[in-house]
C-alpha cells in the first residue's frame, strides 16, 4: 500500500535547509518555530501512518513509497523507496516524538548560544537522516541515513568547534563509524552478489528461501562459511560502529563533548540504536546463520558487562551515562543475537525514554552547576533541583530494572530469552546460557553504577562544590523541565506496552509483540518457569546493586568506597582510565599507520619514485646534453660551417652509386653468377655496370644490367671486380671479391 | 648561351655567398652573403625554367625574392636590436645561443 | 560546422577575441572570457537536449575531409560517455573563470590567462569528441601547451620545475602513443589497402598478439600517466600544487579524466586481448593507487598537496571501475569521473580561496576559521563530504558502483567463459573500500585544521567570508554536488546504452582475438558497408 511516507523525512530536511539558508538572520523564536514545527509535522504524519494506515497494510508488507529510481547501472537498480511497517513505524514514532521533546528542551538549554540557528538546523538534519535510515526500503537508502546520522553526529559533537578537543571527538566518532561502514558496505556487496538485489524485502525473501545465501564462501580455506554468515557478520561490524559495541565503542564516551540535548537524542535514544534496528530489520538473514547470531549475542553481552564495569569508576556525569548507553546497547544486541528480536526492540523503546530522560537530567544538573559535570563536586541536589531529581529518580529506577518501571520488563525479557533461546542449536546451547549469565552480571553492574551516580549527585546533606557554584544552583526553566516530565512518564509506564503476556495468560496484552509479529515473527516462547525465575532473579540483582551502591555511596562517599579505593588503587585507576583501550588502539593501529604512511611518503614517493626514477632519468639526459653542449659554442657561423659540411656529406652519400655491401656470387662448376644489386628489389636507379671477372682491367661484361654470368676456362682462384657508375652524377665505385672455382 | 653557364654562375654566386656567411665577422656582410646565396638559387631556378620551358621556376623565383626581402627586414631588425643591446655587430661576440 | 564543431571551436574564437582586446582592459578580458565560456556551456546543453539516450553509438557526428591525401578527417561525435565529460568541461571552465581566485596570487596577464583557459577548453572538448585518431592526437597535444603556460607563468614558487615535469611526463606517454597510432595506420593500410585514422575503422583492426600488446602498452602508458596510475603519479602533486587555482581545478577536474577516458575509448576496445592480459596488473596498480594516494594524502601538511594526493586515490577508483569490464563498474567509473571533477574542483577552489586570503597553504597556519567565514565553511564542508563519499552527495554514487562492480566482477564474467580474468575481486574491492576510512581521516582532518579549533593566529582574524562572485562559484558547485548525489539517474541513464554496447563489443572482440591470437592484422567485426572513401597515398 502506498502512503506519502516521504513527507516524514522531508519535513525535517526542509526545516534544516531553510534554517541553514536563512536562519542566521532570524529571531530565535522563529528558528524554534520552524525547527520544532518541522519535526512536529513529521511526527504527526508518522502517527497518522502508524495508527491509521498501517493496521490495514500490516500483513502486506506495510506502507510503501517509491520516490524514484536513485541509480541503475548494469543489473543493479536501486530505488529511492521508503517502507513503514511496525518496526520502522515504531522507530519513527520514537525519533519524531523524542526528537520533538528535545527540540523543546534545547530551546532552553541553548538559549544563550550565538549559534542557535545552526544547532537547530543540525538537529533537524539529524532527524531527517535518522528517519531515512529507519524508513529506507533498501540497504543503500538505509545507508544514506546511516552515514547521514554519522555526519550529524560529527557536526553536533564538534558543535562548539573552537575547542580542538570537541572537534577531535567529532572526527573520532566519524572515523570509527566509517570503519564500521566499511563492514556495512562489504555486507551489502555480498548480499547483492548472491541475491541480486539490495532491497530489504527481496533479501528477506531470498533468505527465507535459504538457497543462494547458504552457498559456501571461500571453500577450502579457514574462512569457509556460508555467504549468510559473512554477510551477517560484516553488517554487524557496521552495527558495532554505529551502536558503539566492542571493539568500536571508543568514540561514544568522547562524543559527550557535544551539547547535552545532542547526547540525549543522538547518543542515547536514536542514532546509536541504529545497529540494533538494522539487525532486527535483517532478521531473516541472521536467522540463517547461528554462528553470526552467536557472535552478535556474545559481543552484545560482553559489551554490556565491560561498559558497566568502566561505568563504576567514571567521575563525569555524562561519561557514566555514555558507558551506560554502551552497556544497554549491549543488552539490545544480546536480545537480537539470541533471536529475541522483539525484546531487543522493546528494550530499544524503553531505553529511548529513560536514557533520554537521564541525559536531559544531566543537562539540567550541569546547567545548574555552571556547566561542570564532575560528580565528585555534586551531592545533595535533591532539594535544590526537585523536578530534575524526580525525573532522574524515575529513570534511575527504570534503568535498574525495579519492577513495573519500563526497564524491568524489557531487560527481563532479554535475559530470560537468552536462557530460553534455541537458535544456536544443539552444540551451542551453552552460548545462550553464558550470554544470560553475563547479562545478569551486567544488570547487577548497571544497578550499581547508576545508583552510585544517583547517590553521589542527589543525596547527602550538602554539595561538595565551591561556594560560588553552590550559590548559582537553580532549577532549569520550564522549556527544559517540561520535556523531562514527559520522558519520565514514558520511562515509568513505557514497559506496559510489552507486558509479558504469555506469563499472564493474555498474550494479547503484549501490544508491542502483537504489532511487531508481522515483521519479526511471533514472540519468542519462553517457558513460564524460566521467565518467572529470571524475573525474580533480576529483581534481586537490581535491588542488590542498589543496596551495594548505598553501602558505598549513600549520601556521599562512604567508608567502604574509600577502603576499596585504597585497597586496590591500581585497579581503580585502570578502570578510571577505561582499561586504556584508546591508548592501546593508538599504539597498535593509529600510530603504525601514520608512521607507515610518513615513511612511505618519504622513502617511496619522494626518494624512490621522484628522486631516483624520475629525476634520475632526467639527470641521465642532462649528462648527455652537457656532453653534447661541448660542440655548441653559440657561434652561428660555426653552426653554419657544420651545416655546410653535413650538407656536402649528404650530397656525397646520395650521389654515390647504389651498391651492395658484399657482392652476391653464386658458383656452379666453373661458371659464376655475380649480382650487384642492393637488396632484392629491382633497382630504381639507372647505373652502368662493368664486370671484370679476372681483375685484369678488361671487363668481360658491361651494360645496365646489375647481374652477369661468366664461365672460367679453368679452376682456380680469381678476383672479381665490379665497377658501378652513375651516369647522372658521374660518380663511380668498385667492389671486388675473391672467387674460387673448381 | 648554354644553360650550363648560368648554372655555373649560380653555383659560384652561391659559394661566394656561403663563404661570406661563414668567414666574415661582420653581421651585415654575413647578411649580404645570405642574399647572394638566395640570388644564386634564383638564378638557377630561372635557368632551369628557361631550359625546361616551364614557368614554375619563375614563380618560385618571385617567392624567393619576397622571402629574401622579408628575411632582410627581419635580419636587419635583429641587427639593430643587437647593436642597441651590445654596441657591436661582430658575430663572434653575439654568442647568446650558448646559454 | 555542426553543433559539436561549434562547441569545440567557440572557446578558440573567444580566445582570439580576448587576445585582440588591449592589455589594460582586464575587466573586459574577464567578461569576454566568461561570456564565451557560458555560451559554450549553453551550446553544450543543446548537445545534451539533442542527445538520444536510447542510442548506443555516436551521435551528431561531424565528418569532413581535412587532409585528404593522408585519409585524415575532421571527425567528431558524441556518445553517452563523452557527452558527460564534455559537459563537465564546459561547466567547470565558466565556474573557474567566474572565480576571482582562478588566476592565483600572481595576478598578472589576465588577458593571456583567459585566452589560455579558453584554448585549453577547445583542446579538451576536441579530445573528448574526436573520432579520428589524428584529430584526437592534435587536440590531446593542444591541451598540453596552455596548461604548460598556466603552470609556468601563473604558478607558485617552483612553477618552472612543475611545468617542465608535467610536460615531459605527458609527452613521454603521448609520443609513444603517436608511434602506436602511426603503426595502426600502417597496419590498417596493409589489411585493407585504405588509409584512415578514423576511429570507427581503426577500432575494427585486430592485431596479432605481440604487436597488440606493444601498442596497448604505448597507449596505456600515455593514459596511465595522465590518470595517473601509481607509480606514475609524482608529476601530479607538483603540478597541482604549483598551478594557480584555475589550473588546478581544470587539471584535476577534467584533464586527469583523459587517462581514464582513453582507456575506455581507445586502449581497451582497440586492443582487447592485450587489455585482458594486462588488466590484472593495472587493476592491482589501481588498488594500490587508491590506498597509496589516500595514505599519502593523510600525511600531507600542505592543503593543496593533500587534495592532489586525494585525486590519485579517487582516480584509482575510476581505473578499477573500468577494468571490471562490467556495466556496473564502468557506469560507476564514468560517474566517479564527473563527481571527482565537481568535488575535487571544489576543493581546489576552496583551498585556492584560502591561499588568496592568507598566502599560505600550510594547514598549521589555519584554524578556527569557521567563526570568520561561516558561509564558506559550510560550502567547503559539503564539498569535503562529497569527496569523502557521503551518500547523498556526488562522491558516493561512483565509488559505490565501482566497488559493487569490482566485487561482483568474477560472477558477471564467468558466463562468458572468461573466469579468472579478474584477480580476487572480493579482496580487491575490500582493500579499495578501505579508502572510505582513510579518506574520512585525511579530509576531515584537513577540514578540522582549517575550520575548527581556536582562532589563535592573528592573521586569520582578518580573513573575509566569501562574497559576490565567490558566493556564486561555491553555491553552484555545492548545488551540483548535492543534486548529483541525490539524482544520479538522469546521468546514468544517458550513458547506460553506450556502456552496455562497449561491454558487449569488448567481449565479442576479445573472443575473436582469443580465437586466433596470432592471425595477421585483420578487420573484425566487418566494417559497415558504406565505409567512407579511403584516402590516396600517404
Amino acid at each position: 500500500m502506498t502512503f506519502n511516507l516521504r513527507l516524514i523525512p522531508l519535513l525535517p530536511f526542509l526545516g534544516a535547509a531553510i534554517l541553514m539558508l536563512f536562519g542566521r538572520k532570524w529571531k530565535r523564536d522563529t528558528v524554534l518555530l520552524v525547527a520544532a514545527g518541522a519535526i512536529a509535522g513529521s511526527c504527526l504524519v508518522a502517527v497518522d501512518a502508524f495508527f491509521t494506515a498501517l493496521p490495514a497494510a500490516a500483513s502486506k508488507g506495510g506502507l510503501h513509497d517509491v520516490v524514484g529510481t536513485w541509480m541503475a547501472a548494469g543489473s543493479l537498480k536501486i530505488d529511492l523507496a521508503l517502507r513503514l511497517d511496525a518496526l520502522s513505524g515504531l522507530l519513527c514514532l520514537i525519533i519524531t516524538f523524542i526528537g520533538f521533546l528535545i527540540h523543546i528542551y534545547s530551546s532552553g538549554y541553548m538559549e544563550h548560544d550565538p549559534d542557535y540557528p545552526r544547532f537547530f538546523a543540525y538537529l533537524n538534519l539529524f532527524c531527517g537522516a535518522m528517519l531515512v535510515l529507519v524508513l529506507g526500503d533498501s540497504l543503500p537508502v538505509m545507508f544514506i541515513g546511516w552515514e547521514g546520522v554519522g555526519l550529524c553526529s560529527y557536526l553536533l559533537i564538534g558543535f562548539w568547534y573552537s575547542s580542538s578537543a570537541n572537534a577531535d571527538a567529532g572526527k573520532k566518532a566519524f572515523i570509527t563509524n566509517r570503519i564500521g561502514d566499511l563492514g556495512f558496505l562489504i555486507g551489502m556487496f555480498l548480499l547483492y552478489q548472491f541475491t541480486g538485489s539490495l532491497n530489504i524485502p527481496e533479501i528477506t525473501a531470498a533468505a527465507s528461501g535459504g538457497g543462494a545465501l547458504m552457498q559456501t564462501l571461500f571453500p577450502g580455506t579457514i574462512f569457509a562459511a556460508p555467504v549468510a554468515f559473512w554477510a551477517a557478520l560484516f553488517l554487524f561490524i557496521g552495527a558495532t560502529g554505529k551502536s558503539a559495541q566492542i571493539p568500536l565503542y571508543v568514540w561514544l564516551p568522547d562524543a559527550m563533548a557535544g551539547p547535552t540535548p545532542v547526547s540525549a537524542l543522538i547518543h542515547a535514544a536514536t542514532m546509536v540504536t541504529a545497529g540494533v534496528y538494522m539487525v532486527a530489520r535483517m532478521h531473516a538473514l541472521y536467522l540463517l546463520t547461528p554462528g553470526a547470531m552467536a557472535i552478535v549475542a556474545c559481543v552484545g553481552a560482553l559489551t554490556a558487562l565491560f561498559a558497566a564495569i568502566i561505568g563504576f569508576a567514571q567521575n563525569d556525569f555524562k561519561k557514566v551515562l555514555a558507558y551506560s548507553t554502551i552497556s544497554q546497547l549491549g543488552f539490545m544486541f544480546a536480545g537480537v543475537g539470541t533471536a529475541n528480536f522483539g525484546a531487543g526492540v522493546f528494550h530499544l523503546f524503553t531505553h529511548a525514554f529513560f536514557k533520554a530522560g537521564l541525559f536531559l537530567c544531566a543537562g539540567s544538573v550541569m546547567h545548574a552547576m555552571g556547566g561542570s559535570g564532575d560528580i565528585t563536586i555534586m551531592g545533595g541536589l535533591r532539594k535544590k533541583l526537585p523536578f530534575t531529581h524526580g525525573v532522574f529518580l524515575v529513570c534511575w529506577l527504570a534503568i535498574c530494572g525495579v519492577p513495573f518501571f519500563s526497564g524491568f520488563f524489557s531487560k527481563d525479557s532479554i535475559i530470560s530469552g537468552a536462557f530460553g533461546t534455541e537458535i544456536f542449536g544443539e552444540g551451542l546451547l551453552w552460548v545462550g546460557k553464558a550470554v544470560g549469565v553475563v547479562l545478569m552480571l551486567a544488570a547487577l553492574g548497571t544497578a550499581f553504577y547508576m545508583s552510585r551516580l544517583y547517590f553521589l549527585v542527589f543525596t547527602g546533606s550538602e554539595t561538595r562544590a565551591s561556594d560560588e557554584i553552590k550559590h548559582h544552583i537553580h532549577e532549569s526553566p520550564g522549556a527544559m523541565v517540561g520535556p523531562l516530565v514527559v520522558l519520565a512518564v514514558g520511562a515509568a509506564l513505557g514497559g506496559f506496552i510489552g507486558l509479558p503476556g504469555g506469563l499472564l495468560d493474555h498474550p494479547e496484552w503484549n501490544l508491542l509483540a502483537d504489532r511487531l509479529a508481522p515483521v519479526l515473527g511471533p514472540e519468542m516462547e519462553v517457558s513460564r518457569s524460566i521467565e518467572l525465575g529470571f524475573m525474580v532473579a533480576s529483581v534481586v540483582l537490581a535491588l542488590g546493586g542498589i543496596g551495594l551502591a548505598y553501602l558505598f555511596y549513600g549520601g556521599g562517599y562512604r567508608e567502604p568506597s574509600r577502603k576499596f579505593a585504597a585497597a586496590a588503587p591500581r585497579f581503580v585507576r585502570l578502570v578510571q582510565d577505561k582499561f586504556r583501550i584508546d591508548e592501546l588502539y593508538g599504539l597498535l593501529i593509529i600510530r603504525p599507520i601514520k608512521r607507515l604512511a610518513k615513511g612511505v611518503f618519504f622513502v617511496v614517493d619522494r626518494i624512490l619514485i621522484d628522486k631516483i626514477l624520475v629525476e634520475g632519468s632526467g639527470a641521465i639526459v642532462g649528462v648527455l646534453a652537457r656532453m653534447a653542449r661541448a660542440v655548441q659554442g653559440g657561434d652561428v657561423q660555426r653552426y653554419m660551417a657544420v651545416f655546410a659540411i653535413g650538407a656536402a656529406g649528404i650530397v656525397y652519400l646520395a650521389t654515390r652509386p647504389s651498391v651492395p655491401d658484399v657482392l652476391k656470387v653464386t658458383v656452379s662448376g666453373l661458371s659464376v653468377d655475380v649480382d650487384a644489386r642492393r637488396g632484392s628489389k629491382p633497382a630504381s636507379r639507372v647505373q652502368d655496370y662493368s664486370f671484370d671477372f679476372d681483375d685484369d682491367g678488361k671487363p668481360e661484361v658491361t651494360g645496365a644490367a646489375p647481374a652477369a654470368h661468366h664461365a672460367y676456362p679453368r679452376a682456380g682462384t680469381y678476383t672479381v671486380r665490379v665497377q658501378v657508375k652513375d651516369p647522372n652524377w658521374g660518380t663511380s665505385t668498385s667492389l671486388k671479391q675473391k672467387v674460387e672455382v673448381r | 648561351m648554354p644553360t650550363t653557364y648560368y648554372i655555373v654562375l649560380s653555383f659560384v654566386l652561391f659559394l661566394i655567398g656561403t663563404a661570406g656567411v661563414l668567414v666574415r665577422r661582420n653581421a651585415l656582410i654575413a647578411l649580404m652573403g645570405i642574399e647572394l646565396q638566395l640570388n644564386g638559387g634564383n638564378l638557377a631556378m630561372l635557368a632551369f625554367s628557361r631550359e625546361l620551358g616551364d614557368l614554375k621556376g619563375h614563380v618560385f623565383a618571385f617567392f624567393i625574392i619576397a622571402l629574401a626581402a622579408a628575411e632582410a627586414a627581419v635580419g636587419l631588425a635583429i641587427l639593430v636590436a643587437l647593436f642597441r643591446g651590445r654596441q657591436t655587430v661582430n658575430l663572434d661576440e653575439a654568442t647568446l645561443l650558448k646559454r | 560546422m555542426g553543433l559539436l564543431g561549434w562547441v569545440t571551436m567557440l572557446p578558440l574564437f573567444g580566445a582570439a577575441l580576448v587576445l585582440l582586446v588591449p592589455q589594460e582592459e582586464e575587466s573586459i578580458h574577464r567578461g569576454l572570457g566568461l561570456l564565451t565560456a557560458i555560451v559554450t556551456f549553453v551550446v553544450s546543453l543543446l548537445v545534451l537536449t539533442g542527445f538520444d539516450a536510447a542510442q548506443a553509438g555516436f551521435q551528431m557526428e561531424v565528418n569532413r575531409s581535412w587532409i585528404a591525401p593522408l585519409g585524415i578527417r575532421f571527425h567528431l561525435g558524441v556518445d553517452g560517455i563523452s557527452l558527460w565529460l564534455v559537459l563537465l568541461t564546459t561547466f567547470l571552465i565558466p565556474v573557474t573563470l567566474l572565480s576571482p581566485q582562478a588566476i592565483g596570487i600572481r595576478n598578472i596577464r589576465v588577458r593571456e590567462f583567459t585566452a589560455a583557459m579558453l584554448i585549453l577548453e577547445t583542446g579538451m572538448i576536441g579530445a573528448f569528441l574526436a573520432l579520428d585518431l589524428f584529430v584526437f592526437y592534435v587536440f590531446w597535444e593542444l591541451m598540453l601547451i596552455p596548461m604548460y603556460f598556466i603552470i609556468g607563468i601563473w604558478g607558485g614558487e617552483r612553477r618552472f620545475y612543475a611545468a617542465i615535469k608535467f610536460v615531459i611526463y605527458t609527452l613521454v606517454g603521448s609520443l609513444l602513443m603517436l608511434v602506436a597510432i602511426l603503426y595502426l595506420y600502417a597496419q590498417f593500410h596493409a589489411a585493407t589497402g585504405g588509409y584512415s585514422f578514423d576511429y570507427a575503422q581503426l577500432s575494427h583492426l585486430t592485431l596479432p598478439a605481440t604487436p597488440q600488446l606493444l601498442c596497448f602498452a604505448a597507449f596505456a602508458l600515455a593514459f596511465a600517466i595522465k590518470v595517473p596510475i601509481f607509480p606514475l603519479h609524482t608529476w601530479l602533486p607538483d603540478a597541482h600544487v604549483e598551478a594557480p587555482t584555475g589550473g588546478s581545478v581544470i587539471l584535476a577536474g577534467v584533464m586527469l579524466k583523459f587517462g581514464a577516458y582513453g582507456f575506455l575509448r581507445f586502449a581497451l576496445p582497440m586492443f582487447p586481448l592485450a587489455a585482458a592480459q594486462a588488466a590484472p596488473l593495472i587493476a592491482i596498480l589501481a588498488v594500490i593507487g587508491i590506498v597509496y594516494g589516500a595514505l599519502m594524502a593523510y600525511v600531507q601538511d600542505d592543503a593543496k598537496k593533500l587534495v592532489a594526493y586525494s585525486s590519485v586515490s579517487h582516480l584509482g577508483f575510476v581505473v578499477l571501475g573500468i577494468l571490471t569490464l562490467n556495466p556496473t563498474g564502468i557506469q560507476g567509473a564514468v560517474y566517479q569521473m564527473l563527481a571527482h571533477g565537481i568535488s575535487t574542483g571544489g576543493l581546489f577552489l576552496g583551498v585556492g580561496l584560502l591561499y588568496d586570503r592568507r598566502h599560505s597553504r600550510k594547514l598549521a597556519d589555519f584554524g578556527g576559521l569557521w567563526a570568520k567565514t561561516p558561509v564558506f565553511a559550510a560550502c567547503l564542508l559539503v564539498i569535503v563530504l562529497a569527496s569523502v563519499g557521503l551518500p547523498g552527495l556526488c562522491g558516493f554514487v561512483g565509488e559505490f558502483l565501482v566497488l559493487i562492480g569490482t566485487f561482483t566482477a568474477q560472477k558477471l564474467w564467468a558466463p562468458a567463459g572468461l573466469s579468472g580474468y579478474f584477480p580476487a575481486p572480493k579482496l580487491m574491492a575490500g582493500i579499495a573500500a578501505s579508502a572510505v576510512i582513510i579518506s574520512a581521516m585525511y579530509l576531515l582532518g584537513m577540514y578540522q585544521r582549517l575550520m575548527f579549533g581556536p582562532l589563535d593566529k592573528p592573521e586569520n582574524r582578518a580573513v573575509r567570508d566569501i562574497h559576490g562572485a565567490e558566493t556564486w562559484v561555491f553555491g553552484i558547485v555545492v548545488t551540483v554536488a548535492i543534486v548529483m548525489g541525490l539524482a544520479p539517474q538522469p546521468i546514468l541513464a544517458r550513458s547506460e546504452k553506450s556502456v552496455d554496447a562497449f561491454v558487449a563489443s569488448y567481449r565479442d572482440r576479445l573472443q575473436e582475438a582469443r580465437r586466433a591470437p596470432d592471425a595477421p592484422a585483420h578487420i573484425y567485426p566487418p566494417l559497415p558497408a558504406a565505409a567512407p572513401e579511403a584516402g590516396g597515398t600517404p
